[in-house]
């Protein structure tokens, strides 16, 4: 590192391109790796579209599709029966893509949430933010609280009040351990949940406490398109916003004074990422419960593949998240046909260990 | 290179004066050194000075600019901060790292240019860490840690640097090294410094904190004597000259039967507070 004579700070000038071999390539293979993620998404969302008791090809889903949104004149097939039309275009398609936005808006949120909380045991379910906005939801179902609130509204204010009651329990700015926040988060995902139970028990009738215990539980059972669009819009939306705050997640690496000496905003950047994380954890809640473990799988997923930072971890951990829940969707209306499970009971089977497992590399 | 100017700064936590009028000045490509024992105030001191706390009073300038009127992202192009033992949540490498100190130059959107690689690979070439670049920071030493934040303070092509005991958790070796970049780049540096005679060796200036005021402050020669050292280290020292080299030496004898007692946050310090 010594340099013997006076010189002036680094100007970039004085290296040869040694190393721009290995940034190029690594560069060309962050690009493979959104080709092959987007590949994979479209093909998921058609071949899950065909998975069920009917038989229909996958031509017969991509023109159905197309159809519906004014393409029929460059359709590959000839247009399906009335019922299987609707069967695939009312039912199989939205839930689809119900599926892909819910996994897409956790898995972002559990990034955001390990860089804010500065702690790789986060996610949205986890820390009771999931907790939180099921409560919201449910309060505005039940109790009728504020008369003409909308389920998702309810359900934004339920996970924003979880957040801020976490940071607040973290003691605000410091840096708490990740001991700490898991158990915090219990704490909160207890609390809330306890609020839910109550305001089940108190205002619910038997037939309704059993429709919210599944609910809670995390099911895309109930995608129809009126709900499903704002949904996808609200979280796309949300997912593009957070993407403005990458460099400040990366900064936040080393602390918050250390993200602040690099010029980053964190004040701002704390608030705005905790109501974007509280919007699309509170809009994949409000459409489909509360489904686990998705935020810690997949960034931590996507961190051993590629290692990047949260410029490409972000959309990674989207597209990502989207194809692993239609997936585990899929697989929860079929597999035990005519019965289904809730999609949260199999991402939990799956999210423990992936739990005990980070846990373990966390302590060595 | 620039000037960073410190008037009349204070700062108090729940009652508590940490820092009291403390007046100083690091000019010019010169390297200042903070010393005091701990708690003195050093790394308050230096959180002052990158604007990270807000002073209760007094002023902090860089060149004519007062920090208040400096945008953080227009500060953090001149101004580089190394903080002392940070640790990452995550997996990063070291290149991320380094990477990181671009961040004040780039839009939103932006990937790095072919100019911000060129700046990390100098840096990294100037910290010896070439061939560590692909390595994760959490299988670091503690040295190369340091020497990774050093090179990421680089990346960020500063006029001025602050360092809180950048030598802690170095070897001798790259003790030296990292001193001898310091003070051959063409950056006003403030370093806090335990090592009285890396301070004396390597510093243009000093200035000594003692429960939060200026004990003393002026070339290490002038500075760095016996009974200042006693009454605010409560160490016995010699002061002599090595007589191959001609450096300033300090050699500690014993702690002082008795470390003199703190003094009230008003008391007057032993010695004169110098501007």
């Amino acid at each position: 590192m010594t340099s013997p004579h006076k010189t002036a700070a680094p100007t970039g000038t004085a290296l040869t391109s040694r190393e721009s071999v290995p940034v190029r390539r690594r560069r060309a293979s962050t690009a493979a790796l959104f080709v092959l993620a987007g590949t994979a998404l479209l093909v998921s969302v058609i071949a899950a579209s065909l998975l069920g008791s009917a038989d229909i090809r996958p031509l017969d889903v991509v023109s159905t599709i197309m159809r519906h949104v004014g393409l029929d004149a460059i359709a590959p097939a000839p247009p399906l029966p009335g019922l299987l039309d609707a069967l695939v275009w009312e039912s199989r398609f939205p839930r689809v893509l119900l599926a892909a936005a819910v996994g897409m808006a956790l898995a972002v949120s559990g990034a955001v949430l390990q860089a804010v909380t500065r702690n790789p045991l986060a996610d949205p379910y986890l820390l009771g933010v999931s907790s939180g906005a099921s409560t919201g939801a449910v309060a505005v179902l039940l109790l009728g609280i504020g008369g003409s609130i909308s389920l998702s509204t309810g359900a934004f204010a339920g996970g924003l009040a979880s957040f801020g009651l976490l940071l607040l329990l973290l003691g605000g700015g410091r840096v708490a351990s990740p001991s700490r926040v898991v158990l915090t988060g219990v704490l909160v995902s207890q609390f809330f949940a306890a609020l839910t139970s109550v305001i089940l028990m108190v205002s619910g009738d038997a037939n309704s406490t059993r429709g919210f215990t599944y609910w809670l539980l995390g099911t895309l059972g109930g995608a129809r398109w009126e709900g499903v669009t704002a949904t996808v819009v609200i979280i796309l939306v949300g997912v593009f916003a957070i993407q403005f705050f990458a460099p400040a997640l990366d900064a936040f690496t080393f602390g918050w004074d250390s993200a602040a000496a690099l010029g980053i905003n964190v004040t701002a950047a704390r608030v705005w990422l905790m109501v974007l994380t509280s919007v699309i954890t509170a809009a994949a809640v409000a459409a489909s419960g509360a489904i686990g473990f998705i935020g810690l799988l997949i960034p931590h997923a996507v961190r051993v593949l590629a290692s990047p930072t949260h410029r490409t971890l972000l959309p990674l951990s989207a597209i990502t998240g989207a194809i692993f829940l239609i997936w585990v969707d899929a697989f929860a209306r079929t597999a035990f046909s005519p019965h289904e499970l809730p999609a949260g009971v199999i991402t939990a089977l799956l999210g423990a260990p992936a739990f005990a497992l980070i846990l373990k590399r966390l302590e060595s | 290179m620039g000037t960073i100017t410190a008037t009349r700064l204070s700062w108090s936590v729940k009652g508590h004066r940490l820092l009291d009028s403390i007046d100083m000045a690091a000019r010019d490509g010169r390297t200042v050194g903070l010393l005091g024992p701990n708690g003195s105030g050093k790394s308050t001191l230096l959180r002052l000075l990158a604007g990270l706390r807000r002073p209760d009073a007094g002023t902090v300038h860089y060149d004519d600019t007062g920090l208040h009127e400096l945008h953080r992202r227009v500060l953090a192009r001149r101004l580089a901060v190394v903080e002392q033992d940070v640790s990452a949540h995550h997996h990063v490498t070291v290149r991320q790292v380094v990477e990181l100190g671009r961040t004040p130059f780039r839009g939103r959107f932006d990937s790095l240019t072919e100019h911000d690689r060129r700046i990390v690979d100098a840096a990294l070439e100037r910290t010896d860490l070439t061939g560590k670049q692909q390595r994760s920071w959490s299988t670091l030493s503690g040295g190369e840690k340091q020497r990774t934040q050093l090179a990421r303070a680089l990346a960020q092509e500063p006029r001025e640097i602050l360092l809180d005991e950048p030598t802690n958790h170095l070897d001798i070796r790259h003790q030296l090294e990292l001193l001898d970049l310091l003070t051959t780049l063409d950056v006003t540096c403030v370093v806090a410094l335990h090592d009285l005679n890396l301070a004396a060796r390597y510093c243009d200036h000093v200035v000594v904190l003692d429960h939060g005021q200026v004990a003393a402050a002026g070339t290490p020669e002038a500075v760095l004597a016996p009974d200042l050292i006693r009454s605010v280290y409560g160490v016995d020292v010699l002061v002599d000259r090595e007589h191959t080299t001609g450096a300033l030496r300090i050699t500690y004898l014993a702690a002082t039967a008795t470390r003199p007692v703190r003094l009230s946050t008003q008391a007057t310090s032993t010695c004169a507070p110098t501007g």
